[in-house]
């Protein structure tokens, strides 16, 4: 694998992440003077001058980006309006709680979306198959959120068996997870059974059935590998549909995370703490797309020899 | 003699069945009963949305405390009034229902139509200029892919506060950098053919090159992304305007109306069932019409 690969990865990669630290500098200041924000619109104007001196806010707007630049490189990203702790802190002690529940749901996916890819791909235009697309489907179109408030009208409302709010034990996992979990393991479901359709159809595995290889032995020594390479390109969006899973989920089943925390600031409009989330997202985004990057190249070398000559 | 005629009618009249069934199975085949039924729905939706002041019974903000909460006709406590019930201040849960399919639709439509246009004209633009041009379009397209654009409209409405014509722009740019990048693929490997060079020497301007001959090569992709994106946008707005983000009242939209209805979960379950119901099957419908058109039109895609 060549270094060039690397280094251009790397720094596409930053700069990304620049554009978007960029990009939530330039919304925060064009959406209006946060010290008018905060005191409201009959707050003195003595007060006011006080706020935009502490936050910098009368300086020009090329030292306010290089300050606000400056600071992000130095983990200081203001402090939350609200309690006046430093926005980080906000963010961090929730982040446990969420990684909780992605670890879960992350795990439940796979292992429902890609085995029944896998099924529906060597049943191809069979019952089965037709059952499971179909089931995919309906999982891909139901929004989250009603799933969400379904399940809990049912489990919680109805029948009084699960808890619908909080995270305190196992119990409170199931109906988040599952809601996180039907759409996503849909969309493995199907990205994995057209991969492996495709794979199917390769001369390698008519040679492999030719010269007598076991069928079983065909799927798992000729076909899975193969299919496997296309399946780690999504895992870049899946991260990100689980972030986006998250918040919503976290907000039907008041789930003291991230997702709950974002939603909050916004309607508060607690920008520190927004700008803190949002940089998190992206960094995380962004490494685990140069993670799936380096690891499709260094599983399939034609990518990677494609990409550098079309970067 | 007459045995013949008899021979010939049967055989007359026999032929023309065969050739009915033979049409009607080719017919399903080419168009399947669930294609048929998901078609049938999203006109039916679209019939609402577009007549909603006629077919709805109240208007949709008309306030009415003394029949707080009443169930569906079906159920103890409904009556005809009320076909779907009433929610928490006594408006007509139908009437609501209506006007927020048409909100929704509306600004599904909007954001999609939009998108489309917005990210294939930058498509084209980043295929004929190339250069820094080209790496401005693909800047925007590695930064929309790096945030998921739930986040980033999220953010946007936090920063401005929301107002109606600010989040159908939003729903605009959504989706607007698979068009992008489709158009520019295509385009780039369309330049290089035959036709677009024929015409290029004609004398067509580029603008005529791009727009009549090579836009009309590359449309079946566009649709099918148009197809796919449209269910996404629905749920984007659907999902911001739940978390009470999106479509503010007195305006209603499908996830709105199950946003404030979750809070009488408990009492009145239909407020949030329906408008959830006819979220679930519009997407329903249109997944299954874009898989559909993707089959038809472009097998390649994904």
């Amino acid at each position: 694998m060549s270094i060039r690969f690397f280094i251009r990865k790397i720094f596409r990669a930053l700069l990304t992440i620049c554009l978007i630290v960029t990009f939530i500098f330039v919304a925060l200041r064009l959406s209006g003077d946060s010290a008018l924000l905060i005191f409201g619109p009959d707050a003195d104007s003595e007060s006011l001058e006080i706020l935009r001196e502490a936050w910098g806010l009368n300086k020009p707007i090329w030292q306010q980006y290089v300050i606000y630049i400056s600071n992000v490189f130095h983990g200081d990203l203001g402090k939350s309006y609200l309690d006046g702790r430093d926005a980080v802190e906000v963010v961090a002690e929730r982040i446990p709680k969420t990684l909780s529940l992605m670890w879960v749901t992350a795990a439940v996916t796979l292992l429902i979306g890609i085995p029944a890819g896998i099924q529906s791909a060597l049943h191809h235009n069979t019952k089965r198959d037709r059952v499971t697309m179909t089931l995919a489907v309906m999982g891909l179109s139901i929004p989250n959120f009603f799933l969400g408030v379904l399940l809990i009208l049912l489990f919680s409302v109805t029948w009084r068996v699960l808890p619908s709010a909080g995270s305190d034990s196992w119990k409170h996992y199931i109906m988040p997870v599952i809601t996180m979990a039907t759409a996503e393991a849909a969309v493995f479901a199907r990205f994995t059974r057209s991969a492996m359709l495709e794979i199917l159809n390769q001369p390698y595995i008519r040679t492999a059935i030719a010269k007598g290889v076991p069928w079983k032995k065909v799927v798992r020594e000729h076909a899975l590998p193969n299919a496997a390479i296309p399946i780690v390109t999504i895992a870049g969006f899946f991260i990100g549909s689980l972030i986006v899973g998250g918040v919503i989920t976290e907000n039907v089943f008041a789930w003291p995370g991230v997702g709950r925390l974002l939603v909050t600031a916004v309607a508060n409009r607690d920008l520190a703490v927004v700008q803190v989330t949002i940089l998190l997202i992206a960094v995380s985004m962004v490494t685990a797309n140069l993670i799936v990057d380096i690891a499709y190249g260094w599983l399939d070398p034609r990518v990677r020899d494609l990409r550098s000559e079309e970067l | 003699m007459t045995d013949k005629l008899e021979v010939e009618l049967t055989h007359s009249e026999e032929k023309p069945q065969e050739n009915f069934q033979i049409r009607i199975h080719r017919f399903f085949g080419r168009y399947p009963p669930i294609v048929i039924i998901a078609a049938l729905w999203l006109l039916f939706m679209i019939f609402v949305a577009v007549f909603a002041t006629l077919i709805s019974p109240y208007d949709f903000t008309s306030i009415d405390l003394r029949t707080r909460l009443q169930a569906p006709v079906w159920m103890e406590g409904g009556d005809w009034n009320h076909l779907f019930g009433t929610d928490d201040l006594g408006r007509d849960v139908l009437s609501r229902l209506i006007f927020s399919i048409r909100m929704s639709l509306l600004i599904a439509f909007l954001g999609t139509v939009i998108g489309a246009i917005l990210g294939t004209a930058l498509g084209f633009l980043a295929a004929h200029f190339r250069g820094w041009v080209d790496d401005v379009v693909m800047a925007g397209i590695d930064f929309q892919a790096s945030l998921p654009f739930f986040i980033i409209s999220l953010t946007l409405l936090a920063f401005f506060g929301n107002n109606l014509v600010l989040f159908i722009g939003l729903m605009g740019i959504y989706g607007w950098e698979r068009y992008a990048r489709i158009t520019r693929g295509l385009t780039l490997s369309a330049i290089t053919h035959g036709y677009a060079i024929a015409v290029n020497t004609l004398g067509a301007t580029p603008i005529r090159v791009y727009l009549r001959h090579i836009l009309p090569n590359i449309s079946s992709a566009l649709i099918v992304n148009m197809t796919l994106n449209f269910p996404g946008t629905v749920i984007l707005e659907s999902s911001l305007s739940f978390l009470g983000i999106g479509v503010q009242p007195p305006l209603t939209s499908l996830g709105n109306m199950l946003g404030f209805g979750r809070d009488y979960l408990t009492t009145a379950w239909w407020i949030t069932v329906f408008p959830g119901v006819a979220i679930f099957l519009a997407t329903l419908s249109m997944s299954i019409l874009g898989d559909w058109v993707r089959d038809r039109l472009d097998p390649t895609l994904m």
